[in-house]
């Protein structure tokens, strides 16, 4: 019974503190340095076209615990599944008897700034492609392996440790290659439109309410400059497709499968709508 | 899942799907002009107890995600993304509240970012299972209009 209390009380506590920090209206005015010496841009002027003046990273918009978390390499969840994804590089799959290692060395040098600059136009498949989806050509084409299904096996710590090197990096996707321009536009034509029973589009909640709570939830610019992400609400890496599916099952209407050409097209505009800010793989969020 | 739950779910679905009473407008019938609609949905006042549980309850009306209420602060988390309800009732007439329910963007515009509760009008894609459903049953919206009716400044 007391000990029951004591977990009451503890829960109220922490319920507290975050509805004070939740009930913040704007984004903090602070700076992310990660371990003391990695600055990270977490807010930067837009690209032209942008409706805002200025990008935002969701970082700004979490409690002064969860912004804690991100800026120590140790008290970041997220690393534990970064380091698999290490161990997960240079191990041998497939038929051709190769790990990631074995064409690309060492992924601090091979892929430091490459997640930064996904997705990217692959002129094989007339499409473009992100990181998830490379891994899987490279396990396929190059390895004799299996594909990663959707969320499965070492997709997400691979992704979130080759993103990881790139760390810092800003941003910077590629929209004059191939018909980049094109899938942009289809895109920013699925941000814009309204799905579900609850008849919400990304950029209601967004674009139009940022800044603004809904109930504990602080909203942010949605911004997906740290995917995979480490959240605390399901205390796991969360996949960038994970979450456009769970957003729009939220709106309460059926939602697109992972990769498909539509979320393919939505991380094409998302991802330029946070250029300039830095790549946080894995940040750290609510 | 327990009993009482399961009552309550079964309470649920037979609530937001059926249309019990004869008098019951369908949402497409509904007569919403110049941001008032002048007759109860059901032919009957609503329930203003049952109407606050509706106004928290995530799973039914869901309005604190949205709209702060002092008169629940017990709750945690009011949202801001609407105005605050306190004394809704002083401010607007219960022909105005209901409409705002019914349909928001036939009041306030297509920009409004507030759900319609008793409108077909609804985003693409819904849920398979929600096709042709409303967010709220007449009953239900008639029951949250005599909670805001309550709520004076």
């Amino acid at each position: 019974m007391f000990r029951t209390n004591l977990v009451r009380a503890a829960i109220l506590a922490s319920a507290a503190s975050i509805c004070v920090s939740s009930a913040n209206a704007d984004p903090v005015d602070q700076e992310l340095v990660i371990d003391g010496t990695l600055k990270i841009v977490t807010k930067t002027a837009a690209p032209e076209g942008h409706p805002f003046d200025e990008v935002l990273s969701g970082w700004l918009f979490r409690t002064e615990e969860t912004r804690a978390m991100e800026a120590d390499s140790f008290d970041n969840p997220g690393m534990l599944r970064v380091e698999e994804g290490e161990a997960l590089w240079s191990t041998v799959e497939g038929t051709a008897g190769k790990s990631c290692a074995s064409c690309h060395g060492d992924a601090a040098e091979s892929m430091k700034d490459v997640g930064a600059a996904y997705p990217k136009w692959d002129e094989a498949s007339k499409k473009p492609i992100n990181i998830e989806l490379q891994i899987n050509k490279c396990r396929t084409e190059q390895m004799g392996a299996e594909a990663y299904e959707f969320d499965k096996g070492g997709q997400k710590p691979l992704t979130a440790y080759i993103k990881n090197q790139s760390l810092g990096t800003p941003v910077a996707i590629d929209l004059k290659t191939g018909e980049m321009q094109k899938w942009w536009e289809m895109g920013k034509e699925t941000y814009y439109t309204r799905t579900g029973q609850l008849n919400l589009s990304c950029s209601n909640c967004h674009e139009d309410q940022m800044g603004k709570n809904i109930r504990a939830d602080h909203l942010s610019q949605g911004q997906v400059n740290g995917f995979p992400t480490y959240r605390l609400k399901q205390a796991d890496l969360v996949s960038l497709h994970n979450r456009f599916r769970g957003c729009i099952r939220d709106t309460r209407a059926e939602f697109p499968k992972a990769f498909s050409d539509e979320l393919m097209a939505l991380e094409v505009y998302v991802t330029w709508r946070g250029t300039g800010l830095s790549v946080e793989t894995p940040a750290v969020r609510q | 899942m327990n009993f009482g739950l399961k009552l309550a779910a079964i309470a649920a679905i037979v609530s937001s799907t059926s249309f019990a009473n004869a008098e019951t407008v369908a949402p497409d019938d509904v007569k919403l002009t110049d941001g008032v609609i002048a007759a109860s949905l059901t032919g009957e006042e609503g329930d203003p107890e049952e109407g606050a549980l509706i106004f928290a309850s995530k799973k039914l009306g869901n309005c604190l995600a949205c709209h702060a209420n002092t008169a629940m602060k017990d709750q945690l988390f009011h949202g801001d993304v609407g105005p605050p309800l306190d004394g809704v009732g002083s401010r607007w007439e219960a022909e105005e509240i209901r409409a705002i329910i019914v349909d928001s963007k036939a009041v306030f515009g297509d920009q409004t970012v507030m759900p319609g509760f008793y409108s077909l009008k609804v985003g693409l894609n819904p849920r398979k299972d929600l096709v042709g459903k409303t967010i709220l049953s007449a009953e239900q919206v008639e029951d949250v209009v005599a909670y805001l009716a309550t709520l004076k400044e």
